[in-house]
């Protein structure tokens, strides 16, 4: 029997290592032995197909979730889900989450002092469509301070979630803004040497996609693992 | 055209407020085919304590051995009632538990069969990039000819093999760091 062709392994600095000591949380919390190669069975390249059964149209609005609109920048993020070979990727599910304007997330462990928005969850969900777009409509979020070293500050981001076709191109990451000066000081940000991977992870502003009069757009697009050219035979 | 596939980020601490709506302690339905398993641990740190925010996916086959995905073209039953997928939080002191089937054995590359086993994701806070592993059960004869299994250094396997306790409880913990049962994860 040929076996199935698996997917790309990551091109080197593209992708964290699990121990980042400028970012203390991966201090007690990555792997000290070595990782098992792990060769793609059909384990592997089948995942689940979570998806458009239980997403709503309005799910990707997140300025629209409430009886009263919240308070911030109203931007647009859209772009296309790609795989490595060039491919759109349709039908998946894309999940985000956020803070508030004011730096805030809706979630009982965050102790920042700023406000919560009683109009804003921060929590979206798209399914690409037929040629890999997604869009949603939020509010731009707040940067926010963390207690990683002394005045360490995210830098206004948003968290991306996304399937795929199958377990190999499950991806959770986050989406930065341009011109952001806190990003040079970010260890999460700056968890990879490769500095084009990480300028990939900042959205660009497109006036194409900004609404006159009410909301900026940004565009940024997500690349998914691709399936290796040739089957492998044994 | 090749394109470099963007990269990962944590999932931080907050992730509940996006991700927690798909939460699945069963992942099962009364119409679903095959034996019922409950496994249940602890995900814990390099210090050994718990971590209460970390969050498990999990990807298996069906009891027959088929997967609920176009790539699995083997002549056997879907189960309609079985997706094979669940997510799976923890609660304030890192424990989980979840209930599905033991699925069957599947194909493994070059003509082996793979022993039945459940692909599990880890994500919290600190994991840069989400950790892969995967559960197998014990007493399972299929275990002595895994494939991947017999890529694992032999002290290292039990992470890897759930066992039941006295009342039929699956017990597995995930221990992100540690000298001794730090759990196996794979280069994926």
């Amino acid at each position: 029997m040929t076996d199935k062709p698996g997917y790309r392994r990551p091109q080197a600095g593209t992708q964290p290592q699990y121990l980042h000591p400028p970012y203390q949380s991966t201090n007690l919390r990555s792997p000290s032995k070595p990782l098992v190669f792990l060769p793609h069975s059909l384990s592997e390249i089948t995942g689940p197909t979570v998806g458009a059964d239980r997403v709503q149209e309005k799910d990707n609005d997140l300025t629209a979730q409430h009886a009263g609109e919240p308070l911030g920048e109203r931007i647009i993020i859209h772009g296309r889900v790609l795989d490595e070979n060039g491919q759109p990727v349709p039908g998946i599910l894309v999940e985000i989450w956020q803070a508030n304007a004011a730096g805030r997330y809706h979630h009982d462990r965050d102790k920042h002092d700023a406000p919560l928005d009683p109009n804003f969850t921060g929590t979206g969900r798209a399914i690409t469509d037929a040629d890999g777009w997604y869009q949603f409509q939020t509010i731009k979020p707040g940067a926010y301070p963390w207690g990683n070293h002394h005045n360490a500050w995210r830098p206004a981001h948003i968290h991306f979630s996304l399937f795929g076709p199958s377990i190999l191109t499950r991806l959770v990451t986050q989406m930065y803004f341009p011109g952001d000066p806190l990003l040079a000081y970010d260890p999460i940000y700056n968890c990879v040497p490769d500095t084009r991977a990480k300028e990939r992870l900042i959205a660009s502003f497109d006036l194409e996609k900004t609404i006159p009069h009410y909301a900026l757009g940004y565009r940024w697009d997500i690349v998914l693992r691709g399936r290796d050219a040739t089957p492998m035979e044994k | 055209m090749t394109l470099t596939a963007t990269t990962s980020h944590t999932v931080g601490p907050y992730y509940h407020i996006g991700l927690t709506w798909l939460n699945r302690e069963d992942l099962t339905v009364a119409e679903t085919l095959g034996q019922r398993v409950a496994i249940t641990g602890q995900v814990i740190d390099g210090n050994g304590e718990f971590v209460n925010d970390a969050m498990l996916e999990v990807w298996q086959a069906n009891a027959a051995g088929k997967y609920a995905h176009p790539e699995d073209d083997q002549d056997k039953p879907l189960d309609p009632s079985f997706e094979g997928f669940g997510r799976v939080p923890v609660d304030a002191e890192g424990r989980f538990r979840f209930t599905t089937i033991k699925p069957g054995t599947v194909p493994g590359l070059g003509g082996t069969t793979q022993a039945p086993h459940l692909v599990v994701l880890v994500f919290a806070r600190g994991l840069v990039k989400h950790l892969l592993t995967r559960i197998y059960f014990d007493g399972e004869q299929a275990n002595e000819t895994d494939p991947l299994l017999a890529c694992v250094p032999e002290e290292r396997r039990a992470t890897l093999v759930t066992k039941a306790d006295a009342s039929g409880v699956y017990q597995w913990n995930v221990v992100l760091q540690g000298t001794d049962a730090e759990t196996v994860f794979f280069d994926y």
